[in-house]
């Protein structure tokens, strides 16, 4: 085992729980530029939508996404990774 | 400032009555109100209008009249169509394939079968929509003409061909604007997306297809349909049918060009997704979606401008789920439109919902704080 953070290990967080499309992906831009380029925002949202439109706006906006996991509490949690 | 003519471009949800539907129908009503089973005057009359309108409708689509049975609504003669398929079939299994991309009433049809025990299972499409390779063991196939929410067509004679089992065409969104496509054993159709009035669908079962009633049966003129037929509807149905049939290449050509007009316009607006395929696709529907913009504020916005549009984004839908098409084709699903427009939709009325959009979508990113 690597001593370092693994590398999709996000380094922030947007908790964007009870919040209705488009609000999650207007979050993720808006705080995408918190974090450097080439580490990993996760957003967590239960909108079902955002399952979607995650990946979506990181076709369309040039961004790497990582994948699509669960919090503890079993909420959507999405890692999207900072490209530029 | 005067209120613009309100411009309807939602023909994909159902199209005004056409013209021709509307002539039958006064004539209809006075000849086709009595029950054609029976054996006097009027009911021979009824039964004489129900059968020119199963005729003219059949020559319409170019399939023998005996296959067409009319249904109260298109969505009506889709449980019909595949679950009756499915009736026909039991003793070779339950497994019933549809594209993900069908219209809810096939999903329906399918969750029905699942919770009596059957086996209901979706495949994939690509970005465009399209579907793919689909299982060649299954019992059923679901697979429509055409996506009622990008346009895409569907490549169903290949997969009837691929697939040895018998195809279920949801032709809804296709009927009279193109021909059927080959290979199905059984289809649907629904009149109002035509021009025809609501309240009729269309069963077609191909002659010899195994098709059993899946729900209670009656004693009607069909075997097929349900309670008393609607004629006056029906003869209108037929009538709408072939006149959008005998103008259809000069609407459709004309319909394209506005909405490659429109596929063009809405691209140059930034953080714009035109989805669905660019070409193969049904003459009058285009859908796309503006990041960041709110389903519900676009379309009452327009609404107010004088733009009847449709949305598939989860803030305007009965459920509050995305459109399940949308989310398949891996397609943004907030912040969309589809546009479909009516038999006389001019370059000018495309060309006003293009100067609108920019400032609509500006106006609504900027309340969001972008």
């Amino acid at each position: 085992m690597s001593p370092t953070p693994h590398e999709d290990e996000p380094v922030a967080e947007l908790d964007c729980r009870g919040l209705l499309c488009p609000r999650p992906v207007i979050e993720l831009a808006r705080h995408v530029a918190d974090v450097p380029v080439g580490a990993v925002i996760a957003v967590v949202a239960d909108d079902v939508a955002a399952a979607t439109d995650i990946p979506a706006w990181c076709r369309m906006r040039g961004q790497e996404f990582v994948g699509a996991g669960r919090t503890t509490d079993g909420v959507a949690r999405y890692l999207v990774r900072r490209t530029g | 400032m005067s209120t613009p003519p309100a411009v309807y471009l939602d023909t994909a949800s159902s199209e005004p009555l056409h013209p021709a539907a509307r002539a039958v129908l006064e004539q209809a009503f006075d000849r086709g109100y009595a029950d054609p089973r029976r054996l006097h005057r009027p009911a021979r009359d009824a039964r004489l209008l129900l059968d020119n309108a199963r005729e003219a409708t059949a020559e319409a689509l170019g399939v023998r009249a005996d296959e067409v049975s009319f249904t109260p609504s298109g969505t009506h003669a889709v449980h019909l169509g595949v679950l009756g398929l499915l009736a026909g079939h039991a003793r070779h299994g339950d497994r019933l394939v549809a594209s993900a991309v069908e219209h809810s009433s096939v999903m329906h049809a399918g969750q029905w079968h699942a919770a009596r025990g059957g086996r209901f299972e979706t495949v994939p499409v690509d970005a465009s929509g399209r579907v793919g390779d689909v299982p060649a063991d299954a019992t059923a196939v679901c697979l429509q003409s055409a996506n009622h929410e990008v346009g895409t067509l569907q490549p169903v004679g290949e997969v009837a061909t691929a697939t040895g089992a018998p195809v279920f065409v949801d032709a809804c969104a296709s009927a009279g604007r193109l021909p059927l496509p080959d290979g199905w054993a059984a289809a649907a159709a629904s009149a109002h997306k035509w021009g025809g009035p609501p309240g009729v669908g269309l069963l077609l079962v191909r002659k010899g297809a195994r098709w059993r009633n899946p729900f209670p049966g009656d004693d009607r003129v069909d075997e097929r349909s349900t309670g008393m037929e609607n004629v006056p509807a029906a003869l209108a149905a037929a009538a709408a049918l072939q006149a959008v049939v005998a103008d259809r290449d000069e609407v459709n050509a004309r319909q394209s060009a506005l909405v490659d007009r429109l596929r063009a316009g809405v691209a140059r607006i930034a953080d714009t997704e035109v989805v669905g395929d660019p070409s193969r696709r049904l003459p009058h529907i285009v859908t796309f979606s503006f990041l960041y913009v709110d389903g519900e504020a676009i379309v009452t916005e327009l609404d107010r401008r004088g733009f009847s549009v449709a949305s598939g984004s989860a803030c305007t839908a009965s459920t509050l789920e995305p459109s399940h098409v949308l989310a398949a084709m891996g397609a943004l699903t907030h912040g969309n439109l589809r546009v479909s427009l009516a038999r006389d939709t001019t370059g000018e009325d495309v060309d006003r919902l293009l100067a609108a959009l920019p400032d609509v979508v500006a106006r609504i990113r900027q309340d969001a704080g972008l």
